[in-house]
């Protein structure tokens, strides 16, 4: 039996230390999102109550992890859903917007792609300092280079999959790199990709915890000592 | 071509070596098999070094460095510098299969909506 709307797509949010905002999140998104996983990892703070409360499915990581693994352990989880068609990747900071994660679903339905990826490059509507767009332009551009694909935004937490190229795409590294590495698997099981415009919304709070140059250094760095 | 030419052969080689040891995609049974010869051959060397210095002087010398410690030094560097890499690649395999098993773990314990649905 066929299923409508949204009840055959998993958002999988990895979800660590986000108390501050993770109930409003999930509140925000259930509506529209019937499904979703919390993957908490190993959150030192009461996200994983709070997500669990707000009416989530929290699967908790006993120890920290990594982002990359909570990605992994998301897809794991909504992979034993038999009803399962696809999953939207989201992020726990509110910085996604709900009407962009379903519009990923729509283009994913279109039935000619099997994975679609947020891009905030598409369109002007995210407005990133110029600082942020240098780092992530060298991600990008870092990415195409090795994975041979043409994308527009590397580092952008919103995708949705199919439930057939989820069996293709096997995280392994665990921490912020695997962004880049999801690009290349995606790239290596010749998997077809769509990009769609997304909105990201820096706030005063996102960009308090976002990705330093630091981090950026740290990517690049795990990425070639794979 | 200066007079350390001998050393330098001999330290590009084992750098290489090891470097191959790490990358070559061996069964486990062969690499402890290969990792133990290498011990055993390490203690005899050790063993004659201490019973004849003299052999390390000489062998120093053949190789263009000036003493025997100068080797032993050398020698030491290039061993701790193989540990570390391989302490940094048991420590990812490490890394990997505890991933496996919390993740195993989470998901057991999470509860399963799809069931209750019918």
């Amino acid at each position: 039996m066929p299923r409508n709307g949204t009840d055959d797509v998993w958002l999988v949010v990895p979800l660590y230390n986000e108390a501050a905002v993770i109930a409003d999140v999930i509140e925000h998104v259930l509506p529209v999102f019937p499904n979703v996983v919390c993957v908490d990892d190993g959150s030192t703070d009461d996200s994983a109550a709070l997500a669990e409360s707000a009416g989530a499915v929290v699967v908790r990581h006993p120890i920290n992890l990594g982002q990359g693994a909570a990605l992994q352990t998301g897809f794991d989880f909504a992979r034993q859903d038999p009803g399962m068609r696809c999953v939207v990747t989201f992020d726990s900071d509110g910085q996604h917007r709900v009407e962009d994660a379903l519009a990923a679903v729509e283009r994913l339905r279109a039935g000619d792609v099997d994975v679609v990826l947020g891009s905030r490059f598409l369109d002007d509507r995210t407005n990133a300092g110029w600082l942020k767009r240098v780092v992530l332009r060298m991600a990008i551009a870092f990415t195409n280079v090795t994975t041979g694909m043409r994308l527009t935004d590397a580092h952008n937490g919103l995708r949705a999959l199919t439930r057939e190229s989820l069996g293709q795409v096997q995280i392994r590294q665990n921490r912020m790199a695997h962004a880049s590495e999801i690009v290349s698997l995606i790239a290596k099981a010749k998997l077809r990709v769509a990009e769609i415009p997304v909105q990201i919304i820096y706030t005063e709070y996102s960009r308090s915890k976002g990705q330093s140059l630091w981090n950026s250094v740290n990517i690049l760095i795990d990425l070639v000592l794979k | 071509m200066d007079s350390q030419i001998g050393i330098k052969i001999v330290l590009i080689a084992v750098v290489v070596i090891v470097a191959l040891a790490i990358l070559w995609p061996g069964r486990g049974q062969r690499r402890v098999a290969l990792r133990r010869i290498g011990s055993i051959l390490l203690v005899l060397a050790a063993v004659a070094a201490i019973i004849f210095p003299q052999i390390l002087s000489s062998i120093a010398e053949l190789l263009g460095v000036g003493r025997g410690a100068d080797l032993l030094l050398y020698a030491t560097v290039l061993a701790f510098i193989g540990f570390v890499l391989m302490t940094r690649i048991e420590k990812r395999r490490h890394e990997a299969q505890l991933t496996l098993v919390a993740r195993a773990q989470a998901i057991a314990a999470a509860e399963r909506p799809w069931e209750s649905r019918g």
